[in-house]
């Protein structure tokens, strides 16, 4: 179950009336906490189904897409080397990207089973929103995450407790093609079976 | 740096803008310690912290980076031996962490766990005060003796967090933490052997930390490594709850050194307040054409 807290959401709503000079946002801090709100609760809803681990990372690809920037994350983590990528490689890249990190955290979304999401604040950034929210582990244990949500209304970037994951990402890939000497489809090709 | 200098000062004592240490008397009185005890705390506070003082003088000296500063806001001159014991930590860790068997997650009732979690966490709160006092933060120094009062009575001896419930959440700290709120820089990456990621900064505050804790001294020796155990109890019941979190980083990334790194330095600085690494990483920037 997820909560907007009015009082922080009427706060930012006020913070950003009182900022006349803003360019018309495409996206309001409402829809952007909706955003966050559904995905957690299409994911919680797989993780109860009870599927078998390969239909629910299947389920968890079709969430990411639905609701992440999949083109803009996919264009961040490959960085630099995505430059000289052909455009069937960028498509390819994408696609194996995607599905690499539906596995990856999906088997993580197992150790958050019994917990839950709450929306704590949304906050106007540069491009977007970032919605705050509090990740209630078992027991007492809590986790601050952050979606940072873009003006195409899809997340493009998750912080959890203050650790970025998309430079994190970014930093794997690099990693994983420096490994590979710089062979984007062999990355492909290991990214299609890795996560 | 300077408030470090002034403390460590020629007279050798500790002198807190002049003010005398009245604790250890009211302490005395209130516990009905023998006269002698108000001496030894007396000389554990003059001669400890001058020493320790001289070891983070000389450990936070802290190594900065050059003029055009590090590249990405991560500063690792130690790289060569870091990854040595990264490998020796890796290691460490698959000894103890590995193997298909049932963790302490798993075996543990989540009941128990939690007490332990909550004992851990109120015996380290004199400690915490501590560090707040030091590091000027009085409402949040309150908070946290409220915490403890709350807990240590009502709590069964800490075994419940009650205070969380009536909305006095937890709030922890360290003397690493008070080093950088008196401005000494965080210093360059390291892995320390069998603790992991730190810094300079960070690793001098540990060393501190070993005499900050005023538990230490009032508690008897045999009763107060109880709350020793409960933190390394606790410590491990976090490693075997995340452990696949854990595990993903530590043995299924391509490169877990360069991860571990961006990750702890990461959440270090969110928890201090510090400019990230990386922060002015514009994701918007990249062309997504053809993604």
């Amino acid at each position: 179950m997820t909560h907007l807290n009015r009082r922080h959401f009427i706060a930012a709503g006020a913070a950003l009336a009182a900022m006349p000079a803003m360019p018309a946002l495409a996206l309001t801090g409402q829809q952007a906490a909706n955003l966050v709100h559904n995905l957690v609760n299409e994911i919680n809803t797989v993780i109860a189904s009870g599927k078998s681990e390969a239909s629910m990372y299947r389920e968890f690809e079709r969430l990411f897409k639905k609701y992440g920037d999949t083109p803009l994350i996919a264009a961040n983590v490959l960085g630099v080397a995505g430059r000289s990528a052909s455009n069937a490689q960028r498509k390819a890249f994408t696609e194996a990207f995607t599905g690499y990190i539906a596995r990856k955290y999906g088997k993580r979304f197992r150790e958050f089973q019994g917990g839950r999401i709450e929306v704590q604040s949304v906050h106007a950034i540069s491009r977007g929103y970032e919605v705050r929210c509090v990740a209630h582990m078992s027991g007492s244990k809590t986790l601050e995450t952050a979606f940072r949500v873009s003006d195409s209304n899809r997340f493009y970037n998750l912080f959890v407790e203050g650790a970025d994951m998309l430079l994190s990402e970014k930093e794997e890939i690099g990693a994983m093609l420096d490994a590979r000497r710089g062979n984007i489809d062999q990355l492909i090709a290991d990214l299609r079976r890795a996560g | 740096m300077s408030l470090l200098c002034h403390m460590a000062g020629d007279s050798g004592i500790l002198r807190w803008e002049g003010a005398e240490m009245k604790l250890p008397t009211l302490l005395r009185k209130a516990r009905g310690f023998p006269k002698g005890f108000e001496e030894d705390w007396g000389l554990m506070v003059n001669v400890r912290p001058v020493v320790v003082l001289t070891v983070v003088l000389g450990i936070a000296g802290c190594s900065v980076p050059g003029p055009e500063g590090a590249p990405g806001g991560i500063h690792d001159p130690y790289e060569t031996q870091n990854r040595k014991v990264h490998d020796f930590n890796k290691k460490v860790d698959k000894t103890f962490f590995s193997g298909d068997g049932p963790g302490y997650a798993e075996t543990v009732p989540p009941f128990v766990q939690d007490r332990v979690s909550s004992f851990a966490d109120t015996v380290s709160l004199p400690q915490t005060v501590v560090n707040q006092l030091l590091q000027g933060r009085l409402l949040r120094a309150t908070s946290n003796t409220m915490r403890f009062t709350l807990n240590a009575t009502i709590g069964v001896g800490g075994l419940f967090d009650v205070a969380n419930k009536w909305g006095l959440k937890p709030d922890e700290t360290d003397f690493g933490e008070t080093l950088a709120v008196w401005g000494v820089p965080e210093g360059a990456y390291l892995e320390v052997p069998l603790l992991g990621p730190s810094t300079e900064r960070d690793a001098a505050g540990d060393v501190v930390d070993l005499f900050t804790d005023p538990l230490k001294y009032v508690v008897p020796t045999p009763d107060r490594y109880i709350g020793t155990v409960a933190k390394a109890i606790d410590k491990f019941g976090e490693r075997s709850q995340f452990s696949g979190t854990v595990d993903s980083v530590l043995y299924d990334s391509a490169d877990s050194y360069t991860q571990l790194r961006l990750i702890y330095l990461q959440q270090r600085r969110y928890e201090l307040g510090e400019e990230a690494p990386g922060a002015d990483f514009d994701p918007f920037a990249v062309d997504t054409e053809g993604f």
